[in-house]
């Protein structure tokens, strides 16, 4: 029921923000496409914990989206040196990597988080590991590390 | 245009405009088809990042600013989906990365 009544909060809020006209026909019209679509996702089976994770929110979900946003700065200009060294700078490698996530959730934050910076591709995805496509050898250690993956472990608790 | 941007939007734009150069540059440059999706990654994160925020800051407080925020957030979570599913299928299509060594990861 929670995630229902959030599905309903979340898209009344995003068709209020996009709207920018409060008149009544429109306000209940509103009303009426965001009942349709919380009744289609629940027909859907998406209304959910993994479509509204409250169980992830806390100051360790805030904590590793700023980290994110460093890694994926930081990451970003190694990728865009690399393209203006050219094809000898690269040393493209592929690799299982271990993860350490429990839940399916915390398992796509990690692959997606993998594949959001520049440099490294989540390919596929196991129970326990994921197939990670690197740009350069270091990248790729990188991952193997463990940082990003115990940040995506700690998050998930 | 100019009166009612500052100097940071302009250099968030510049900044954007040059890495998206970059990505297009890297697209050509690159070997096969999983490098070129590297190169693509830096114009769908960084590249949109600083495109947008620049002209959020353009935009100025209010409703175009918001909707701009939005969609920063819908392709910060749909670029990774995509290219995760484009390199699977990839991948299951049977095209083999070239690879200069495998490394094993699954003993760290």
């Amino acid at each position: 029921m929670k995630h229902i009544l959030s599905t309903a909060f979340v898209l009344s809020i995003f068709w209020l923000a996009n709207s920018g006209h409060y008149s009544v026909l429109l306000l209940a019209l509103g009303a009426i496409s965001v009942a349709l679509v919380v009744f289609i996702a629940h027909q859907m089976d998406v209304v959910d914990h993994e479509s509204q994770p409250f169980q992830l929110y806390g100051i360790n979900l805030a904590k590793y989206f700023l980290w994110l946003i460093g890694k994926i700065v930081s990451s970003n200009f190694q990728v865009v040196k690399l393209v203006w060294q050219g094809k000898p700078a690269i040393s493209p490698c592929v690799g299982w990597v271990a993860l350490s996530q429990k839940t399916e959730v915390g398992k796509v934050i990690y692959a997606n988080s993998i594949t959001l910076t520049p440099g490294t591709v989540a390919m596929n995805l196991d129970d326990d590991r994921v197939f990670i496509h690197a740009l350069t050898r270091q990248s790729l250690a990188e991952v193997v590390s463990g940082e990003m993956d115990r940040r995506v472990t700690a998050v998930e608790r | 245009m100019l009166e009612q941007g500052n100097i940071v939007s302009h250099i968030c734009l510049l900044v954007g405009a040059f890495l998206i150069l970059s990505g297009g540059l890297g697209i050509l440059r690159f070997p096969d088809f999983f490098t070129r999706m590297h190169a693509a990654g830096i114009t769908e994160t960084l590249a949109a990042t600083l495109i947008i925020v620049g002209l959020m800051i353009i935009a100025g407080w209010g409703i175009v600013q918001l909707k701009l925020f939005f969609i920063l957030l819908f392709v910060m979570i749909t670029s990774p989906t995509a290219s995760h599913a484009l390199a699977k299928s990839a991948l299951h299509g049977g095209l083999q990365p070239k690879v200069k060594n495998v490394v094993d990861g699954d003993s760290p």
